[in-house]
């Protein structure tokens, strides 16, 4: 399966930026469909980025996050080539990671 | 790839737990049972504030507190948007020892959207998307130095982002 997870990270020497996009649908819970029933609550619980063995960002989220949700942050150090691990967990207790290599 | 997370989590905890342990043990006596609760905090995921309606109910059981209005934290989101399904906010601060960024929208069924944790090292800086159901004040409350600070802005909403 493809990963869920799009994640650019890109260092300018001292501070490596980070942009990702996730694929999933962010269900509240208070959307009914078109048959008039209750979509039950899905969405993205925590959202974790680590380098270097440590969290740089955690993201706890709810379901008024957007569908396929996107977040943007940046963090000191870095270095172009090394590793940035994302990993996330829903309300479902499913889960995805990936790492991408800051550029 | 599962597994991976949720001994990660695991280990995390567990390390946590031993801390809290260690501190009270280290202590002698039993004292209040802060090294926990601070472990928790920090730690979990906020389930309870994520339960709750209103915002100042989620601001308080997300951080025990309220929040101080300050010209420090600045928001940046749209006057209006015309698809409440998808909001693009971006918050920022001057504040130093900032530990974590959150966003409530005060009409929506659930307050709280989001919360982010900002161990040091990492700008106080954060850009997401957030639904709307209607037009709303979006509060951005900022943790420096223990301390809450808030922004607030209405955006007009067009077209709701959480209605049936």
């Amino acid at each position: 399966m493809a990963s869920s997870i799009r994640v650019r990270a890109t260092s300018n020497g001292d501070i490596t930026e980070v942009q990702a996009l996730i694929q999933h649908p962010m269900d509240s819970g208070f959307v009914k469909d078109a048959k008039g029933e209750i979509i039950p609550p899905h969405f993205i619980q925590v959202l974790t980025f680590e380098y270097d063995g440590k969290p740089v960002f955690v993201a706890d989220w709810g379901g008024g996050v957007s569908k396929d949700p996107y977040v943007k942050f940046a963090f000191k150090g870095g270095k172009k080539g090394d590793d940035l691990k994302v990993s996330w967990v829903d309300n479902k207790g499913a889960t995805d990671t990936a790492t991408a290599k800051i550029q | 790839m599962s597994i991976t997370t949720s001994e990660f989590s695991g280990a995390r905890r567990l390390v946590l737990k031993g801390a809290g342990v260690a501190a009270l043990i280290g202590l002698g006596v039993i004292p209040f049972d802060v090294p926990q609760a601070l472990a928790a905090a920090n730690d979990k995921y906020p389930e309870e504030a994520f339960k709750q309606k209103n915002e100042a109910d989620a601001i308080k059981a997300l951080y025990g507190k309220t929040a101080e209005p300050s010209d420090k934290v600045k928001m940046d989101a749209p006057e209006i948007a015309e698809n409440g399904a998808v909001v693009p906010i971006s918050a920022t601060t001057t504040l130093a020892d900032v530990t974590s960024i959150s966003f409530l929208v005060s009409e929506n069924p659930i307050s709280l959207i989001a919360s982010y944790k900002i161990p040091a090292g990492t700008l106080p800086s954060v850009a997401n998307r957030i639904k709307m159901a209607k037009t709303s004040n979006v509060t951005v409350i900022v943790e420096a130095g223990g301390k809450l600070y808030s922004a607030q802005k209405e955006i007009k909403v067009t077209v709701g982002g959480c209605g049936g």
